[in-house]
């Protein structure tokens, strides 16, 4: 199908982008890797009166290391994301979870701000940003904020930036010694979306796993935070006795839809098993913060 | 209506352009490059592989006024002098098409691969072909005709920007 017609802008800075969006509010649209919008717009699923292309924002490219932080320019593409060193030694699961979506030509265009903002609940990233307590960073016009990932993500396809708000980057922070990670998702096939996701980080003190952060794809109209399983595996022994009884708990809390097929009991399956399976491999990295 | 100059297979082209043209619909219908397939409407089949500065993408999903400034190959841009590219010739070779619809988004996404790869296992050129999708050949010789492309002496061209592919 063809698009319906929209007048098409392509800013070269961030305040241009922004008086833009300010000037066409809820009529306007960002183009990223276009990846998810195409798509959408071919349908008619959205009908912008405005395509703001900011491609040609060279300030949103790039990755930028901070005393404490990476700070990740919302047009890196995937591809630039996997490949990154910065990334891969201070936020190793974000490029593993990267390295999973979609395909090559996906990732070449793709990007890790357009993957923030489109907010799919069945999104591979979402649920890293929550798991690696990434802050979101928006500028519009009434300057520059930080939004935390927990309260970035609103409804499904609904995150908290303001019609007239871009999102800039992603603050990532860097890890301390003994955190592993690793990212764990079951898609049925190939080309269909992740059916449920789950990113995992956590700190291990000897024989010991100290706390744990774990992010869901897919168990909800947002990603989610697996509050029970991450409060059982706090304090307990990093065998697989008790990792597997922790996970027995990460779908407690959730509200996985039941559709095409998958009943939310399947979901909530997928996720016991996915997140024991996660929480092993993430046991085991920790030590080397590389992938 | 947007003012455009593209270079696709080595010819430059001036135009005016919606914005809502898709690159693909660009490229079948204003050069006339139909090799260049149109499968779905998701992004999912691949059929619409072209390359853009030195990177595969899925040509339904830019729109042509992007590719403003820039620099497309398709198929039909592969071969030299009249002679098949090896990616070309090792399809022929090895029955690696039926209908031929998916073929010109295989060899492309193959070129990608084999640029940033050019010694890719079996498993890496699954993966990197997971983005195209075949109806007729069960992939088995498509995934033998990139293999025998890989090891043929002349397969290779300039390397695109960007790392060597690392495979999960
Ligand atoms: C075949 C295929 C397979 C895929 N597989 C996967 C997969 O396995 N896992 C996965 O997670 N994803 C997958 N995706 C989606 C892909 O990762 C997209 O890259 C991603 O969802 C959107 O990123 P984008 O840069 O393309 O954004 P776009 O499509 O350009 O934009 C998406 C939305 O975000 C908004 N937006 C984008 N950037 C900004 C910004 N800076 N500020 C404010 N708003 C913004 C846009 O307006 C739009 O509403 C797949 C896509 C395809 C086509
Ligand atoms: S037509 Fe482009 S991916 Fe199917
Ligand atoms: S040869 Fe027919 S679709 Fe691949």
């Amino acid at each position: 199908m063809i698009p319906a017609a929209f007048d098409y802008a392509c800013p070269t800075s961030v305040e241009e982008a922004v008086r833009l969006l300010a000037e066409y509010g809820e009529e306007a649209k960002v183009l990223a890797g276009g990846q998810s919008l195409l798509p959408m717009l071919r349908r008619r699923a959205a009908r912008p009166r405005l395509v703001i292309d900011v491609n040609r924002v060279q300030r949103l490219r790039g990755v930028r290391e901070e005393a404490d932080s990476l700070v990740i320019g919302a047009m890196t593409t995937h591809h630039d994301v996997i490949h990154d060193a910065l990334v891969r030694r201070h936020a190793p699961l974000l490029a593993s979870a990267t390295e999973t979506v979609g395909d090559p030509a996906v990732r070449h265009r793709g990007t890790v701000g357009g993957s923030a903002a489109h907010a799919d609940p069945a999104g591979d990233l979402p649920p890293v940003m929550l798991a690696l307590n990434a802050g979101m960073v928006a500028e519009g016009p009434r300057g520059r904020r930080t939004i935390p990932a927990a309260e970035f993500f609103v409804d499904r396809l609904v995150t908290a930036l303001e019609a007239d708000e871009l999102l800039v980057g992603i603050r990532v922070p860097k890890p301390a010694e003994g955190w592993g990670f690793h990212y764990e998702k079951f898609q049925p096939s190939a080309q269909a979306p992740t059916l449920v996701g789950v990113a995992v980080a956590v700190r291990r003190e000897s024989g010991s796993i100290a706390e744990a952060r774990i992010g869901l794809a897919n168990m909800g109209a947002t990603p989610l935070r697996a509050a029970a399983a991450e409060a059982a595996l706090a304090g307990a022994d990093a065998t697989e006795e008790a990792v597997a009884r922790a996970a027995g708990a990460a779908a407690e809390g959730t509200s996985p839809m039941s559709c095409g097929g998958t009943p939310s009991e399947y979901r909530a399956h997928l996720a016991r098993v996915l997140t024991r399976r996660a929480v092993l491999r993430a046991v085991r990295s920790t030590g080397r913060n590389a992938v | 209506m947007n003012r455009i100059s593209v270079n696709v297979d080595g010819t430059t082209y001036e135009d005016e352009v919606e914005p809502r043209l898709l690159l693909v619909h660009y490229l079948r219908d204003r050069p006339a490059l139909t090799g260049t397939q149109i499968g779905c409407d998701t992004g999912n089949c691949g059929a619409c592989t072209v390359d853009l500065d030195g990177a595969s993408v899925k040509s339904c999903s830019v729109l042509a006024v992007q590719a403003d400034g820039g620099e497309v190959t398709t198929l039909q841009g592969l071969a030299q002098d009249g002679e098949w590219h090896p990616l070309q010739r090792s399809f022929h070779e090895r029955h690696a098409l039926q209908c031929g619809y998916c073929t010109p988004g295989m060899i492309m996404a193959a070129r990608d691969l084999l640029r940033h790869n050019p010694d890719p296992s079996p498993e890496e050129v699954r993966y990197s072909l997971r983005g195209n999708l075949c109806r007729c050949t069960g992939y088995q010789n498509i995934v033998q005709a990139v293999l025998a492309a890989a090891a043929a002496p002349d397969s290779v061209t300039a390397p695109a920007a960007g790392g060597e592919q690392t495979w999960p």
